[in-house]
């Protein structure tokens, strides 16, 4: 759970900071893409490094997606009958939608592909011109709506996933307790604020 | 004061359960939340009912019998403070007061509010000792221990072993019991030769006992009385990493 939710995690936050080439122009963001696929190239050839990354994160996510199935399959044979009377009590938010916004998240990256990598559910859609997929795209208040929700739903996962990780693989000691909350919480407002900042700079016009 | 209670009425474990309300008069803002379930009972007595069977032994906050659910909550609404220690002060007059056992597949109820930890006790048996020579007792001062150690495993080992981290927590594990074993112990010197090993055959022995697993959502230690910290579980399984590492089996079950 943990060494995937960091591979996951790395990825996620090099797409942020790679998304916010778009504020340098449709030549820098489309080269940027370019790039991305002919990176590594003399090695690996053309889209080499690009399909290694694919397959890493591919088999992350089921691995990450196959722990969290156990420990939520592993919970509720652990509680057979539960409490009649349970208000949401003590712990965290984040904690608690762990699960559910795993599956946002999940469900998300699929419409996500389908819009911007394939191209089949975006009005432009044309996978060479990335630029104007995503600015024709985040015209569109509903998919802007869409990209919100998954990327709050991000945020809270991340803001418990880092600190939670950091704690299973026990590199936090007692005394560090309340900075790596706070470094969690700083870095996943940075990647929230970072991921919120293109569809809604194209939204308002700021992009275009 | 005056109470509304439902509580958890299961004649043994074979029965589904289920709440029943009762009304309790004349209650005490000093009376703990025992001493109110003991007046519950005399009535129910005096009525040729069967009492509210639930665990106590010390009420005083230390032996860790006395673990019950109230409002959804182990323990109660006050913070670091078990069922015997919490008054009905705490609650305003007229409160419905909903009662139910620790909810955990391990912990089978015995009957009403009492439940079984004794997969607790499984736990410790797998790794909740040092081994000492026997004979003589050891002199004090052979064995040094720095301030900061002795501190950090006292804390732990103010665990009471109640169970109430197993009741609050949503996977239904017990890692925070067990972090506070390994750390209380592993934190001595006393407790060294055994780390690697102890470690692992916790873990093992809590999965075994059918626990969930721990994904550090902090509710445990938010309900604990004795305010174990869920640094603990960082520093358990810095240890079962560690001994994993250094290739430390543990012993076969
Ligand atoms: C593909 C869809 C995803 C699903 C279904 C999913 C599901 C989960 C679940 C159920 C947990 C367990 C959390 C808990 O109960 O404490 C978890 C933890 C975690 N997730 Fe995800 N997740 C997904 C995507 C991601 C992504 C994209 C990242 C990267 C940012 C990520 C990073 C993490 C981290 C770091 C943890 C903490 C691991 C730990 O507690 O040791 N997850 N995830
Ligand atoms: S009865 Fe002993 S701790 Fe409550």
């Amino acid at each position: 759970m943990a060494v995937t939710g960091f591979i996951l995690f790395f990825y996620v936050v090099a797409h942020m900071v790679g998304n916010l080439k778009i504020f340098f122009g449709e030549t820098a963001f489309d080269s940027y893409a370019r790039w991305l696929r002919a990176m590594g190239s003399a090695v690996l050839g053309e889209s080499g490094v690009l399909w290694t990354i694919r397959i890493v994160l591919l088999v992350s996510v089921l691995l990450h997606m196959t722990a969290a199935i156990q420990l939520a399959r592993r919970a509720r044979a652990a509680r057979p009958s539960g409490y009649r009377h349970r208000p949401p009590v003590q712990g965290g938010y984040a904690a608690r939608t762990m699960r559910w916004g795993g599956v946002i998240i999940a469900l998300f990256v699929i419409y996500h592909v389908l819009d911007l990598t394939v191209g089949w559910l975006n009005p432009h859609g044309v996978p060479e011109e990335p630029f104007l997929n995503v600015t024709s795209g985040f015209q569109q208040w509903w998919v802007v709506l869409i990209y919100t929700v998954a990327i709050l739903a991000l945020g809270l996962h991340v803001r418990h996933g880092v600190w939670s990780a950091l704690r299973s693989l026990g590199t936090v000691r007692a005394s560090h307790g309340p900075l790596a909350r706070t470094v969690a919480l700083v870095v996943a407002v940075a990647l929230t604020a970072g991921y919120l900042s293109v569809p809604y700079a194209v939204l308002f016009g700021l992009v275009e | 004061m005056r109470f509304t209670v439902r509580v958890w009425r299961q004649t043994g474990s074979e029965d589904a359960g289920r709440l029943v309300e009762y009304d309790v008069d004349d209650v005490s803002p000093d009376m703990s939340f025992l001493e109110m379930l003991d007046v519950l009972n005399e009535r129910l007595t005096l009525r040729g009912e069967e009492p509210v069977a639930f665990d106590h032994d010390c009420r005083e906050g230390i032996c860790g019998m006395c673990g019950l659910t109230i409002n959804g909550v182990a323990h109660g609404p006050r913070r670091a403070t078990t069922t015997c220690q919490l008054h009905m002060r705490e609650f305003t007059d007229g409160d419905t007061i909903v009662v139910e056992p620790w909810r955990a597949a391990p912990f089978p109820v015995v009957r009403d509010l009492v439940v079984d930890r004794g997969a607790l006790d499984e736990v410790v048996r797998a790794g909740g000792y040092v081994s000492v020579s026997t004979g003589s007792a050891p002199e004090a001062h052979a064995t040094p221990v720095a301030r900061a150690d002795a501190d950090k495993a006292f804390e732990s080992a103010a665990c009471i072993g109640c169970g109430a981290c197993v009741a609050a927590c949503p996977n239904g594990s017990a890692m925070l019991f067990t972090a506070a074993k390994v750390t209380h112990l592993g934190r001595l010197p006393q407790g060294a030769p055994e780390r690697d090993t102890r470690a692992l055959d916790m873990l093992a022995a809590h999965d075994e006992a059918g626990f969930g697993g721990c994904t550090n959502t902090g509710e445990c230690t938010a309900v604990c009385p004795k305010g174990i910290p869920l640094a603990d579980i960082a520093q358990f399984n810095q240890d079962v990493l560690r001994a994993s590492l250094r290739g430390a089996g543990g012993r076969p079950a």
